[in-house]
């Protein structure tokens, strides 16, 4: 049994387990699915946002180029507008400073013209430089080799950041040089602009990884990503290079890079890759939590159905069971019932017999020979010991007849109400003789029932007989009660006698189970009972406790017209 | 088998009729006891065999025999003799086929084994309902 049961756990957990396994295998597609649909829609948010990034890039590439174009050719044209001569002349140097001042805002800090020995021959600006000798500044001669240049920033006699554009011009034969500074703050605000996100931000590098603007951020500046870039930086499509590297906090670190002032100069804009991509990963997140959330849901739903059905099974499986059981008793019954009436057949002809012989003795005994015998009372006694066993038989006879076959099995209407009162008058007598009350509480207005009378009678006469019986040597309440529950109506015999052991109750239905003393009964009544009730489609149950009582509850059917008709 | 006390002649005459030999000795010994005269016949055939050689008031019929059903008994007996009363003895649970027996124009029937007396008072109910 025990072990029965553990097959059985096994078998319903292995249920629940394959129906969690399908419904689990159903929703890998969807997670098959969404994770595709992520991964692409993370690919095209990369692109879109690293399309941005050039763009922004080159866009202020072609700003600050064409800045420094600009300021070039300013100071270009008016190398080539105004002489050696007159630009020697500082109040004249002055006044185009002032012009250009007044045409740029405060870009240009200052003019200076420096003669071909790097000597400044005129100055214009707000330093006291006067006639300062170049000739060993890397930028005069490195100016002096080609027709213009622009030099890094660097802090020069002033000690303020600058940086220098020059054009070396000539006047009779010797070379001059016309050089303007242009403001770092002026310069600082082209790049300073560029800002996006938290940590987006720009800065120019020169080839050796020197700051030429002031970053928003303190960091160090590192040419290192970008060498390859500023080696073969023409080479790349569009002039602008992606780098993602580990930053110094462990992020990663999206690098922008495109080359400025051909070459010399690298705009660089960097920005964590967390922060670009933050939209994208609050997406995911939002996604990620959705599908996590359904998954969970799908797996908690599954989980109770599964369980469920689980539970229905099992309970199907448990009615199954209690099924095969009654049939095996109603088999039982049946074939002891079959058994009972072949021998209850054969026995009733001898045991006539035996009584008729025994009455023929009698018969004879009157005879006026054996008037004086000596044992003549005996003889009538034991002749009539007989007699009385003989009925004894035929009744036990009768009984196994009336299991096997039943007497009177005719269908008719039968008010309930009036059969139980008419068995009680026939009680009433025994019942008063054993010292017990009969209480009764029936229902009003039963519906008619639709059975043998015959048969409905013996089962309530055998459970009154029964409950009498019960409460003999002590007397008690006898309470019998009807009432309405859905398709039945139930009468309750109850009685507060002795109650029957636990260890009887499941045999009180058996055929022969007796515990009335020999002579008593039969064992047959309740038996007989439960195969009338159960062919009329009720039941009979029975509820004992030891010391308080029996109550015997039967259920009738009722016709499905008299159902209807809510009577 | 005929009755021995055969002095009166108001005696009432019985065949009864059952094929279980021991059964239907006994019950004619003590019919007989009690002023009738009783002829035992152990089966159908022989029943029907009698009943042509003698007359009858009352016939005791038992219903369940081995050669013959005795219903078909029952036929034959009220064909021939529409005045004799046939009393039935029928098994326990057998009323059906006894109540069958009534249509045929049976006087009445009692359930097998029955008390002697029962037996007695229907069987002067009937001689007394044919004189």
């Amino acid at each position: 049994m025990e072990q029965n049961k553990r097959v059985q756990n096994g078998h319903y957990y292995s249920l629940t387990r394959n129906m969690l396994l399908v419904i689990i295998i159903a929703i890998m597609p969807m997670i098959v699915v969404s994770s595709i649909i992520l991964y692409e829609f993370e690919i095209s948010y990369h692109e879109k946002v690293y399309a941005h990034l050039e763009e922004l890039v080159l866009k202020h590439k072609h700003n600050i180029d064409g800045f420094l174009k600009q300021k070039l050719g300013d100071i270009r044209l008016l190398g080539k507008t105004f002489s050696y001569e007159e630009l020697s002349d500082e109040s004249f140097l002055r006044d185009r400073l002032e012009l250009l001042q007044e045409m740029y805002g405060p870009v240009f800090v200052d003019l200076g013209v420096i003669n071909s020995r790097g000597l400044q021959v005129a100055y214009a600006g707000p330093f006291k430089l006067g006639e300062v000798l170049y000739s060993n500044e890397k930028w005069f001669q490195a100016a002096m080799k080609s027709d213009h240049f622009k030099s890094d920033v660097f802090l020069g006699l002033r000690g303020l950041p600058h940086f220098i554009i020059a054009v070396r011009q000539n006047w009779n034969g010797a070379q001059w040089i016309l050089r303007a500074t242009v403001d770092f703050v002026a310069f600082n605000k082209l790049v300073e602009n560029i800002r996006i996100g938290e940590t987006g931000f720009a800065f120019i590098l020169n080839r050796k990884g020197e700051f030429q603007t002031k970053p928003l951020f303190d960091i160090t500046p590192n040419k290192e990503p970008f060498t390859d870039f500023l080696k073969n930086g023409k080479k790349f499509k569009g002039g602008v290079r992606i780098i993602e590297r580990d930053g110094a906090s462990g992020n990663k670190v999206i690098y922008v890079a495109a080359l400025l002032k051909h070459g010399d100069w690298l705009l660089v804009y960097q920005q964590n890759a967390t922060d670009a991509f933050s939209d994208l990963r609050r997406t995911f997140r939002v996604t990620i939590a959705i599908i996590l959330l359904a998954s969970i849901c799908i797996v908690l739903i599954a989980l109770v159905l599964s369980k469920k059905m689980v539970n229905r099974v099992a309970l199907a499986d448990q009615e199954k069971q209690i099924m095969n059981e009654q049939i095996v008793e109603t088999g039982k019954l049946a074939s002891v019932g079959e058994l009972a009436a072949g021998i209850a057949h054969e026995i009733n002809n001898p045991v006539a017999i035996m009584v008729e012989e025994a009455g023929w003795m009698g018969d004879l005994l009157e005879g006026e020979e054996f008037k004086e015998g000596e044992n003549l009372n005996e003889f009538k006694r034991t002749i009539a010991q007989i007699q009385t066993q003989g009925r004894r038989c035929k009744e036990i006879t009768h009984k196994l007849l009336s299991f096997a076959r039943k007497t009177d099995s005719r269908i008719q209407d039968v008010q309930l109400n009036d059969l139980i009162e008419d068995l009680i008058g026939l009680s009433v007598q025994r019942a008063k003789y054993a010292n017990v009350n009969i209480n009764m509480n029936l229902q009003e207005n039963p519906p008619t029932l639709h059975v043998s009378l015959t048969e409905l009678q013996q089962i309530l006469l055998n459970l009154i007989n029964n409950a009498i019986d019960a409460m003999e040597k002590t007397g008690g309440t006898l309470n019998v009660s009807s009432e309405l529950e859905g398709d039945y109506i139930v009468v309750e015999v109850a009685d507060d006698g002795p109650g029957i052991p636990e260890a009887n109750i499941g045999r009180i239905f058996d055929p022969f189970f007796t515990t009335k003393p020999v002579g008593k009964g039969t064992g047959l009544g309740l038996s007989i009972c439960y195969g009338i009730i159960k062919k009329m489609g009720g039941d009979i149950i029975v509820r004992s406790t030891m010391d308080v009582g029996t109550t015997f509850r039967v259920k009738i059917p009722i016709p499905k017209n008299e159902v209807q008709t809510g009577n | 088998m005929s009755d021995r006390n055969n002095s009166q002649e108001e005696k009432i005459r019985v065949l009864l009729v059952d094929d279980e030999v021991g059964f239907a000795d006994i019950l004619s010994k003590r019919l007989g006891r009690r002023g009738m005269a009783v002829t035992s016949a152990y089966s159908g055939t022989e029943a029907i065999q009698t009943i042509r050689k003698k007359d009858f008031d009352v016939a005791v019929l038992d219903l369940k025999m081995e050669d013959m059903d005795g219903l078909k008994v029952l036929k034959i007996f009220k064909k021939a003799y529409p005045e004799m009363l046939v009393i039935m003895l029928t098994g326990h649970g057998s009323e059906k086929a006894a109540k069958e027996g009534m249509e045929y124009g049976a006087f009445d029937y009692l359930t097998k084994p029955c008390e002697l007396e029962d037996l007695v008072k229907k069987i002067h109910e009937a001689a007394h309902k044919g004189r």
